[in-house]
């Protein structure tokens, strides 16, 4: 198992949590109202709420391609008195044999522009991504309402 | 077994019992099927199914004998999808059926030996009957979800003809695989048909561009390019061009506008054109 980056020493305190069970392209758009309503409802500016849907957007797409699906839990945390949403999106598929590389802008073992994980990095505050070979991955990500 | 004779003698019985039981239902549930039209049906099923039951098919649907009911059930249920009834409602429909043969039989059951086979048997190929309305019904309901979906796929990509040559194409919605599919024909198409050298993809109504609907616009816009014309992709709001930015993706091989007044102001540009303000006899460089 590899670890790319350690998500902040304050451990955020959950709110509310939801799951949403993504299995087919058309699950892709209640996701991105799902999250869209936990943005609006702890007042994220609409760049970041932006950002953090195309985010989301990203990975279930990837999750959809690579592993035919699988969870997002979508939830509204706080540490002291930022707010922000977290995501965490797991499936069991093939997993990510290498990481670094799959971190790389333009890699991309599926046709695309190999964005989408580099990509979301950039969009979020906090990323962290776990993989194992054969059974699957997961990404967390946050997003502050201020940052 | 004797009671499917009894049955038949008293085919009047259960219809008059049925109807009644439609009336019930109609003034319970407050949106009658057109009263005429569902006894018209009531009476034809009642027929055919009693006269088609027999001793020897007694427990097996697929009989060729049953294809007549089957037949009408499917129509009935096809019908009352279309109506937006619920399946519940129609369901019952064929339930109240059973129940209305099981009163009319219910003393010459008493007194047969034969009656639990019966019950057991009719039960079953009255449910069997029923699964025949649900499925139609489900079918006839996919059938409404599809033509709506066709629907929505024709008239969510229209391709406007804005100038002699200049062609302007509204997305609006997710942009996934099979609709770039349709954007990109559409768009093809009619530049082949007008002759077009410009056209101008507005993704205004577009919520939110990741890395998959950039990779459709960047091959939209080659394929473009490969016809002989100009592609511009208007419509970029402030806040998905810091998300494009951040996401890393390069559009700056494309010419991108904020508006589609200044995409058609371009589109002026390349081919020559300037729109003139005859109250002040002053020209507006465009």
């Amino acid at each position: 198992m590899t670890t790319l980056q350690k998500s902040g020493t304050m451990i955020p305190i959950t709110i509310t949590k939801e799951t949403v069970l993504v299995v087919k392209e058309q699950d892709v758009v209640p996701l991105r109202n799902t999250v869209k309503q936990c943005a609006v409802k702890i007042k994220m500016g609409l760049v970041n709420q932006t950002k953090l849907i195309t985010a989301a957007s990203e990975l279930v797409r990837n999750m959809l391609r690579y592993a035919k699906g699988g969870a997002v839990l979508v939830e509204t945390v706080s540490v002291g008195r930022n707010q922000g949403v977290k995501l965490t999106f797991q499936d069991d598929g093939p997993g990510i044999a290498d990481i670094n590389q799959a971190m790389q802008d333009g890699f991309s073992t599926g046709n695309s522009l190999g964005l989408g994980l580099p990509g979301t990095k950039r969009l979020v505050n906090e990323f962290d991504i776990k993989s194992t070979v054969g059974s699957g991955t997961t990404v967390t990500i946050i997003k502050w309402v201020n940052g | 077994m004797e009671i499917v004779q009894v049955l038949k003698k008293r085919k009047q019985n259960v219809l008059k019992l049925w109807l009644d039981k439609q009336a019930h239902d109609a003034a319970l549930n407050g949106n009658p099927f057109d009263e005429g039209e569902i006894n018209d049906y009531v009476e034809k099923l009642v027929d055919t199914f009693v006269d088609s039951i027999e001793n020897s098919n007694i427990d097996d649907i697929k009989s060729a004998d049953f294809d007549a009911v089957i037949e009408l059930l499917r129509e009935v249920s096809f019908k009352r999808a279309r109506q937006g009834f619920s399946p519940r409602e129609t369901g019952l429909f064929i339930f109240s059926l059973k129940e209305s043969i099981l009163e009319v039989l219910s003393d010459d059951l008493k007194k047969s030996k034969e009656a639990i086979p019966f019950i057991i048997t009719l039960s079953r190929l009255m449910d069997s009957l029923a699964t025949v309305t649900f499925e139609t019904f489900i079918e006839g309901r996919e059938d409404v979800i599809n033509r709506q979906t066709d629907e929505i796929s024709e008239i969510s990509t229209p391709v406007i003809k804005v100038w002699d040559g200049i062609l302007a194409l509204p997305i609006i919605g997710t942009l996934d695989s099979s609709r770039t599919q349709t954007v990109l024909e559409n768009l093809l198409q009619e530049i082949v048909e007008t002759g077009s050298s410009v056209a101008i993809l507005d993704i205004s109504g577009v919520p939110t561009v990741d890395s998959l609907v950039a990779q459709h616009l960047l091959k939209a816009v080659s394929a473009t390019r490969l016809m002989g014309a100009e592609c511009i992709i208007s419509g970029i709001r402030p806040e998905i061009a810091q998300t494009i930015v951040y996401l890393g993706i390069d559009l700056s091989q494309i010419v991108t506008k904020s508006t589609l007044a200044s995409a058609l102001q371009h589109a002026f540009r390349i081919l020559n054109l300037a729109v003139r303000n005859n109250d002040t006899t002053k020209t507006i460089k465009k």
